[in-house]
């Protein structure tokens, strides 16, 4: 057990949790001195009357009295991007292709997991059971939704990415983005046959619903109530120890020091007796259960799913993979926090600062305008090396 | 006969006199046939596979071009006039083909990998749609307030005028957009493209606040149309009004004419892309999407060349765009959503990258599986499901099958399927071009790595 422990190298642990820690803080730390900024400034203009005309507070006040709830709640969609654009990374870090169907894994994922509680709801064994069983079984469901999302990974990379390893690059993106479409239909084709609906509600149970409460801030003559969600407490754990795991997984065993040498290089990986199938296998089980898992806390938050639930949380997630540097497991992980932080920031702010004209329907295309951005001044990516050397 | 194969039977009839027998026989077959059943699929597809036999076959080329203006000028417009269904369904195979030639410069011939074609094809509908409508005067006002009797701002013959004028609108969209990110690598692209596109369609349903401009996710409606003179409508049942049955009224003759307005523009682009591909241009685009690093060595100026494909593309586009807004007097974003962006890419993919004939016999096909043989297949399971029927040997009866299955409602399964099995089994698509041919040819021994 001594011996076992020991070589659980403690500093691969931890340093995940520091680097997210400092991510989290930077990343709010900006962008809340930047909002604050600009309401300041903005207070002397007409956009700030328009607001003391209709909250009787300055827009200074509206600002950082919702900048608590903004940053929580930013944190929590920065944790599930980033728990996707890991899932981006890998891949490509490996096999230098986009896994556009990634999104479908992200969606299977919160399908079986959503579906197994609602089984269990249907049973009436959900209502009954203690809180700590609720937590148990959204445990299980989870795993549920990670084994299958992990399964359909592996799946789809033998079948429509492995006879294409050697052609050229957009071949296999094509038949990534067939694999995509045609997966999202099978989702929609299995749901409407076994259930007769395809959009899927996350069954009520436990007590994810309810808020940690803090207290009260003023703001003019209203009150804005200050607190937590349960959910995002669990999303933002679950998250925390799954990223931990992976970076533990990457850096510190056996399998990751494969998968890093087959990244690196994948013919010289096989020189040194590497089974570079089975690891690209291993890297899609890998990232494909995370998309699973990220699924099922996706449903969580926003309770209503789809079969195509995972187009968008998809594609900001590799907008966070690539504002990151892709192929970079670190720079996911600040991709997707900052990614986060920033559409909340957008969807909150904006309707304000724009006196009404535009709203948070833009916070969508907002992630598309920092990915234009960040390929034209830093095709690398914050944390990038220099992949375009490899290619 | 010894040896007598199936080789030598299709050199056979690349002989002599056969060839103009097959064509003429497939294509009075196929009219007498839609002419008798007029709500076939199977004789609409031995009509429109004459096409096919025409460019197959060897024969004078005057020849098969005299065939091809009569079948696709005069009997097509008129069966479409017999069963309107037709008309629409040869309107759409036109659009398509021409979003899918477009495309081909951008996918076929340059190699950039665009996923939010349909972005520009929404800037020529919506250029059109606005200035061709009442949506000038509806500014001020928030969708359905607006007062009911207000003035078209422009005549509707502008149309004509604005084709080209979304040609340039598309044309610089392509451009303004290209500049920043064609400097990024090929996957890259096609990332930025999507969101590009998605964008667009995000901006038409949310563009009415402040001011109006799109009437949000309603839509704009109605646009105007060019003037159709009677003396067109009395003409063209003066002469084919005994063929067709019935008289032809003014919104069938419309059908035919933008029907017949697509088909010049699918001829315009044709010719121009045939010219592109073998000139200086085109050698370009090839060698940058065989290899950029030996492009840019010979001097080939690559952002250069990039943006030209993307312009070109997205011109294109935009025409077609002009066309739709007009001829469907109404549009909204729905109809420029991703899911139609990758179909124009599966059409270009099932055609054949960078192959002309490809790229129409790929919009043909998809268009067709779309709009009649799904549409079909979900018409007979659901009448199935109201009979008593029962399926044999598993004893299951028709009446228990799902309303949920309706083949119509999974077409992002079949452009699905499409992409995966092409890229697997034939990547060079139906009918390949000439230069991957030969390409895909050098490169058949498999490099294990």
């Amino acid at each position: 057990m001594k011996k076992y422990l020991k070589s659980i190298n403690l500093m691969e642990l931890l340093r995940p949790i520091g680097q997210l820690v400092v991510f989290s803080l930077g990343s709010a730390a900006v962008l809340s001195v930047i909002v604050l900024a600009l309401a300041f400034v903005l207070d002397y203009t007409i956009v700030g009357r328009t607001l003391f005309a209709q909250l009787k507070v300055s827009l200074f006040t509206y600002t950082i009295v919702n900048l608590p709830q903004v940053l929580i709640d930013g944190l929590t969609l920065g944790f599930v991007y980033a728990t996707v654009a890991l899932g981006y990374t890998m891949v490509y870090g490996v096999l230098e292709f986009i896994n556009f169907a990634h999104s479908e894994i992200f969606a299977i994922g919160a399908f079986v997991g959503v579906e197994i509680l609602i089984a269990l709801q249907g049973a009436g064994i959900l209502d009954h059971s203690s809180l700590f069983m609720s937590y148990v079984f959204l445990f299980l469901a989870m795993l549920a939704g990670m084994a299958v999302a992990g399964g359909a990974a592996v799946t789809m990379e033998r079948v429509a990415y492995r006879p294409l390893r050697n052609a050229p690059r957009l071949v296999p993106l094509i038949s990534a983005i067939g694999v995509s479409f045609f997966l999202q239909d099978s989702i929609r084709l299995v749901e409407s046959l076994t259930t007769g609906q395809f959009n899927r509600i996350f069954p009520t149970f436990g007590n994810f619903d309810n808020r940690l409460v803090f207290g009260k801030l003023p703001m003019g003559t209203t009150e804005i109530p200050l607190g937590i969600p349960i959910k995002s407490v669990i999303v933002i754990i679950a998250a925390l120890l799954m990223l931990i795991g992976l970076n533990y997984l990457v850096n510190a065993t056996k399998v990751g020091k494969a998968i890093r040498s087959v990244a690196q290089d994948r013919s010289t990986a096989s020189l040194m007796g590497i089974n570079v199938n089975r690891i690209i296998a291993i890297t899609f089980l890998v990232g494909g259960s995370l998309g699973g898992a990220a699924g099922l806390l996706y449903a969580l938050k926003f309770t209503r799913i789809d079969p195509y639930v995972g187009f968008y949380p998809g594609l900001k997630a590799f907008t966070a993979a690539v504002l990151g540097g892709i192929g970079n497991i670190t720079g996911a992980l600040l991709g997707g926090i900052v990614l986060g932080m920033l559409e909340t920031f957008a969807g909150a702010y904006l309707s304000a600062f724009t006196m009404g004209a535009a709203g948070s329907e833009y916070k969508d295309i907002f992630a598309f305008g920092i990915l234009i951005l960040v390929l034209i001044f830093r095709p690398n990516g914050l944390l990038g090396e220099n992949v375009s050397q490899k290619a | 006969m010894a040896g007598y194969s199936i080789k030598d039977l299709t050199k056979n009839i690349q002989r002599g006199v056969w060839p103009y027998v097959i064509m003429l026989t497939h294509v009075l077959v196929g009219t007498i046939l839609v002419y008798l059943n007029p709500r076939s699929i199977i004789a609409f597809l031995i009509l429109v596979t004459s096409f096919f036999s025409l460019y197959r076959l060897n024969a004078d080329i005057r020849f098969k071009f005299v065939t091809g203006a009569l079948l696709a000028l005069v009997i097509m417009p008129v069966l479409g006039v017999r069963n309107i269904f037709y008309l629409e369904v040869i309107f759409q195979i036109s659009v398509f083909s021409a979003l899918a030639l477009g495309l081909n410069i951008v996918v076929g011939f340059a190699g950039l990998l665009d996923l939010g074609y349909v972005a520009f094809y929404a800037v020529g509908a919506y250029l059109w749609a606005f200035f061709g409508s009442k949506q000038y005067y509806v500014l001020p006002y928030a969708p359905g307030t607006q007062p009911a009797n207000l003035p078209f701002l422009l005549p509707g013959d502008m149309f004509y005028l604005f084709i080209f004028l979304g040609i340039i609108a598309a044309a610089l969209t392509g451009i303004l957009l290209g500049l920043p990110v064609l400097r990024v690598r090929g996957d890259y692209l096609a990332i930025v493209t999507l969101g590009f596109g998605e964008v667009i369609r995000v901006l038409a349903a949310n563009l009415d606040k402040p001011l109006n401009f799109t009437n949000g996710p309603q839509g704009i409606t109605p646009i105007q149309r060019p003037t159709m003179p009677q003396a067109a409508v009395d003409g063209f049942n003066a002469i084919f009004g005994r063929l067709v049955g019935h008289p032809a009224d003014v919104a069938s003759l419309y059908n035919v004419m933008f029907y017949l307005i697509a088909l010049v523009v699918i001829i315009i682009i044709v010719m121009v892309t045939r010219r592109l591909e073998d000139s200086k241009i085109g050698r370009a685009w090839a060698a940058v999407r065989e290899d950029e690093t030996a492009a840019i060595a010979m001097g080939i100026p690559l952002v250069k060349m990039k943006l030209a494909a993307f312009a070109a593309g997205a011109s294109f586009a935009g025409a077609m765009g002009v066309l739709l807004a007009a001829s469907r007097t109404f549009i909204s974003p729905e109809s420029f959503s991703f899911m139609q962006s990758i179909g124009v890419l599966s059409m270009v993919i099932l055609g054949g990258q960078g192959s002309i004939a490809g790229a129409i016999l790929g919009a043909a096909t998809v268009t067709i599986l779309n709009l009649q043989i799904l549409q079909g297949l979900s018409l007979y399971l659901s009448q199935l499901r109201q009979s008593n029927a029962v399926i044999p040997l598993i004893n299951f009866a028709w009446k228990n099958l799902s309303p949920q299955l309706d083949p119509a409602q999974y077409q992002r399964m079949f452009f699905g399927l499409i992409l995966i099995l092409m890229m697997i089994f034939r990547p060079e698509g139906m009918i390949p071009a000439q230069r991957r041919k030969k390409k895909l040819a050098s490169e058949a021994i498999p490099v294990e790595e």
